[in-house]
C-alpha cells in the first residue's frame, strides 16, 4: 500500500529526515511515534505530495509521489497536525465543500463517515472556529475521508484533546481499518502505540525500530525497575551514579530504571538510597513498555 | 470546480467581520474627505502693508491687491520692524513696503521698487503667494502703461503680452487633478492588498495546506483567488467615478469605457504583485509590510503627487516600473482631456508589460514546491 525507500529531507542545516525506509500493508494501522522535532510532519508533508524529498522514492497505493501526485491527491485523506478547515464555514459547509472539490458529494460516501459525523451534527450549523478540540478533530477526521480515500494520513490528531475524545478517536481508527482503510498515524504519545498494528519508533528523524508493539517491548533486555523515594529531584542524579545502574528516566511519578542484575540486588539499592538519607524509597521489578523501549533505543543511538 | 471554490471565497468575504464594509465604505470616504484636506488651493493670505507714500498711486495698488480673493490685510504698519514681527507671530505671511515717494518716481523716473517679503515657512503657501502677489503688481504695472500710452507726452514703448489659460483645468482645481489619481489609489489597494493578504491568510491558517493535498489545480486556486477582487475592483471604479460626479459634479471629459481596458490591465497587474507577495510572505504582518513597501514606493514614484518630470533622473528610470505611474497618466486623459484610446498606446503597452512580468514572476515564484 505505501512503500517508502531511503527518503532524506534537509531544511538548511537541519536534517529532518535521514534514510527512511518502510512499507505499510492494506488496511493495516501503522504509527509513527516519537517525541516533537522528530521529522514525523516532515514524512507525512512528503507522503501526501506537499514537499519533495532530497533523496528516495516512495509510492503510495502503488503511485509514485513526485511523478503521479496529482492522481494520489484523489486517494489520500490528510489531516494535518494543526486544524486547518475554514473557520468562518460551518461544519456543514466545510464538509460539503471537501466533498466538491474532490468531485463528489456527501451523500454518497455517507455511510463512511456516518459515525463520526452524527457525533458532531446537531452542531452543523456552527462555524468550525466556534468549535471544541474534540469537535474540530472529528470534522476535520470527517473531511479528510469524505472523499473515501484508500490511504488516510493522521498527523497527531490527539494532540490537544481531552483524554475521552483520544479514546473515542482511536476506536473510529479501528472502524475505518475493518472498512479496509489504511491508516498512518503519528503521535507523541507512547501509550497510544499499542493501539496499531505497527509501529514505527522515530528520533532526530531517524526510524529507530519498526515492529509490532508486542514485539518491540519483548525485543527488550535487561531487567526494569520502578524507583521511587520522596526526594524525587535529587534522586535521579544519585540513582544514575549507582554502579550497575545502565540507565535511569523520568517516566511520570517514578524512575524507570534499568539495572545489571548481577551488579546489583533490589535490596542492595533500597539500603544504598536509604543511607543517603532518602525516605519511602519503593523498587519495584516491571515490564518494560514502548517508551522504556523507545529511550533505550534512542540511547543506544546516540551513543553509537 | 472553480464554482465551488467562488462559492467559498464570497462566502468567506460576506462572513468577514470587516472587510465588506471597507470595501463599501473605502471609495466614499477616501473621494469624500480627501480631497477636501489635500487641497492646494490657496486662498486668504494675510498681508502686512506699508504705505510710506500714502499717495493716490499707492493707495490704488493696496486697493487692488486687496481685492483679489486671495489676499486679505493683516493690518496697516508704519515700519518694516513691526510688520515683520506681525509674521513672526503668524498673523501675516506676507509684507509689502511701498516706499516714499512711490508715485512721484513713478511718474517721473517710469521705475519704483515695491518691496515684498514672504514667509516661506510653508513653501507652498510662500510661493503660490509670491506669484500671485507679483500678477497683481505686473497687471497694476500693465494698468498705468495703458493710461500713459493714452498721454502723447510719452512714447509707446512695444512690448509683448503674455496671457496664459490653462488647458483641461481652466480653474486650476486642485480636486480635478487628484480624483481620477485617487481612483486608481484605492484601486491598488483593493487589488493589490486584498488577494495576497488572502493567500496568506491561508498560509497562516494551514488551510493552503488542506487545499494543496486535494486535485484542485494550483491555477484554479489563485483564480478563484483572483477573480472576486476583479469584480471588487471593477465595481469600485464606477463606484468612485459615481461618487466623484454626486460629490463634485466631476465627470469625465472622455468616456467611461476607454477606462475600462485600462482599469482591467492595471487591476490584473496588481493583483500580479499581490500575488508575488503572498509567495514569499509566511505571515500576514509580513506581507502588509512588504505591500506596505511596494505600494509606497511606486505611489512616489508615480507622479501622484508631484509631476514626474520634477523628479531626478534616477528617480524617473525608477518609477518607469511603477504601474501607477501609467495608470495615473491615463485616467488623468481620460478625465481632463478627453482622450481616446490609440492616444494612449504606450501606456497600455507599458500596463500590459508590466501585467505579463508580475504576473509571471508569480507563477514562477509560486511554482517552487520545496
Amino acid at each position: 500500500m505505501l512503500k517508502a525507500n531511503n527518503i532524506s529531507k534537509k531544511y538548511k542545516t537541519v536534517q529532518a529526515l535521514s534514510h527512511i525506509s518502510f512499507e505499510v500493508g492494506e488496511a493495516e494501522v501503522f504509527g509513527i511515534i516519537g517525541p516533537d522535532g522528530a521529522g514525523k510532519t516532515t514524512l507525512f508533508r512528503i507522503l501526501t505530495t506537499l514537499i519533495l524529498a532530497d533523496e528516495g522514492t516512495a509510492t503510495v497505493d502503488g503511485l509514485d509521489v513526485v511523478k503521479d501526485f496529482r492522481e494520489i491527491r484523489n486517494r489520500v485523506g490528510y489531516m494535518p497536525g494543526r486544524f486547518s478547515l475554514y473557520q468562518d464555514l460551518s461544519i456543514e459547509e466545510n464538509l460539503n465543500f471537501f466533498a466538491k472539490v474532490f468531485n463528489t458529494s456527501v451523500k454518497e460516501n455517507y455511510d463512511l463517515v456516518k459515525d463520526i459525523y452524527q457525533q458532531i451534527e446537531p452542531f452543523k450549523k456552527r462555524r468550525a472556529g466556534a468549535l471544541s478540540g474534540g469537535m474540530k478533530q472529528k470534522l476535520a477526521l470527517c473531511c479528510a475521508l469524505i472523499h473515501r480515500p484508500t490511504i488516510l494520513f493522521l498527523d497527531e490528531p490527539t494532540t490537544g484533546i481531552d483524554p475521552v475524545s483520544r479514546k473515542e478517536l482511536w476506536q473510529m481508527l479501528r472502524r475505518l481499518k475493518e472498512q479496509g482503510i489504511t491508516i498512518i498515524v503519528s503521535t507523541p504519545y507512547m501509550d497510544e502505540a499499542s493501539l496499531c498494528d505497527r509501529i514505527a519508533l522515530i528520533q532526530d528523524g531517524v526510524f529507530l525500530k519498526i515492529d509490532t508493539p508486542d514485539n518491540i517491548v519483548a525485543q527488550f533486555e535487561g531487567t526494569l525497575w520502578g524507583v521511587s523515594a520522596d526526594r524525587m529531584s535529587s534522586l535521579l542524579q544519585d540513582l544514575r551514579k549507582e554502579p550497575g545502574v545502565l540507565t535511569a528516566f523520568t517516566f511520570g511519578d517514578t524512575y524507570h530504571v534499568k539495572v545489571d542484575p548481577m551488579k546489583i540486588k533490589k535490596k542492595e539499592l533500597a539500603t544504598k538510597l536509604e543511607e543517603k538519607g532518602y525516605q519511602e524509597v519503593e523498587i519495584k521489578e516491571i515490564a518494560a513498555g514502548i517508551e522504556d523501549c523507545f529511550m533505550e533505543l534512542g540511547v543506544n543511538t546516540k551513543m553509537n | 470546480m472553480l464554482r465551488y471554490l467562488l462559492e467559498k471565497e464570497i462566502k468567506l468575504f460576506f462572513r468577514n467581520p470587516f472587510l465588506p464594509k471597507l470595501v463599501a465604505l473605502l471609495p466614499f470616504i477616501a473621494l469624500a474627505i480627501f480631497p477636501l484636506v489635500a487641497n492646494l488651493d490657496i486662498k486668504d493670505l494675510k498681508i502686512a502693508v506699508i504705505d510710506q507714500d500714502k499717495s493716490p498711486y499707492s493707495r490704488q495698488l493696496v486697493e487692488k491687491v486687496l481685492s483679489s480673493p486671495y489676499f486679505q490685510l493683516s493690518g496697516n504698519f508704519t515700519n518694516y520692524a513691526e510688520a515683520q514681527r506681525s509674521v513672526e507671530d503668524d498673523r501675516s505671511d506676507l509684507i509689502m513696503e511701498i516706499p516714499a515717494y512711490f508715485e512721484r518716481d513713478l511718474v517721473k523716473e517710469g521705475n519704483v521698487q515695491v518691496f515684498v517679503a514672504i514667509n516661506a515657512v510653508d513653501g507652498m503657501k510662500g510661493g503660490m503667494g509670491g506669484s500671485y502677489l507679483t500678477g497683481i503688481l505686473t497687471d497694476f504695472n500693465n494698468n498705468i502703461r495703458a493710461e500713459w500710452i493714452q498721454t502723447p507726452s510719452r512714447l509707446s514703448t512695444p512690448h509683448i503680452n503674455v496671457f496664459s489659460a490653462f488647458r483641461f483645468n481652466p480653474t486650476l482645481r486642485y480636486i480635478y487633478f487628484m480624483i481620477p489619481a485617487l481612483i486608481v489609489m484605492i484601486l491598488a489597494m483593493f487589488s493589490g492588498f486584498l488577494p495576497a493578504l488572502n493567500i496568506v491568510e491561508e498560509k497562516e491558517n494551514g488551510t493552503i495546506e488542506q487545499m494543496n493535498v486535494t486535485p484542485v489545480k494550483k491555477s484554479t486556486f489563485i483564480l478563484s483567488k483572483l477573480i472576486p477582487y476583479w469584480v471588487i475592483g471593477f465595481l469600485i471604479v464606477n463606484v468612485c467615478v459615481l461618487v466623484a460626479w454626486l460629490f463634485y459634479g466631476f465627470w469625465l471629459r472622455g468616456s467611461l469605457l476607454t477606462l475600462y481596458p485600462f482599469t482591467i490591465i492595471f487591476t490584473f497587474t496588481f493583483c500580479g504583485l499581490g500575488l508575488v507577495v503572498s509567495n514569499y510572505a509566511n505571515a500576514l504582518q509580513q506581507a502588509m509590510i512588504i505591500m506596505f513597501f511596494f505600494i509606497t514606493t511606486f505611489i512616489f514614484l508615480s507622479g501622484l503627487f508631484t509631476p514626474f518630470d520634477n523628479m531626478p533622473q534616477w528617480a524617473q528610470v525608477i518609477g518607469n516600473i511603477s504601474p501607477l505611474k501609467y495608470i495615473i497618466q491615463v485616467t488623468r486623459m481620460v478625465y481632463l482631456k478627453g482622450a481616446v484610446f490609440t492616444e494612449m498606446l504606450p501606456q497600455f503597452a507599458a500596463l500590459c508589460l508590466q501585467a505579463v512580468f508580475f504576473n509571471g514572476w508569480a507563477i514562477l515564484s509560486y511554482r517552487k514546491r520545496n
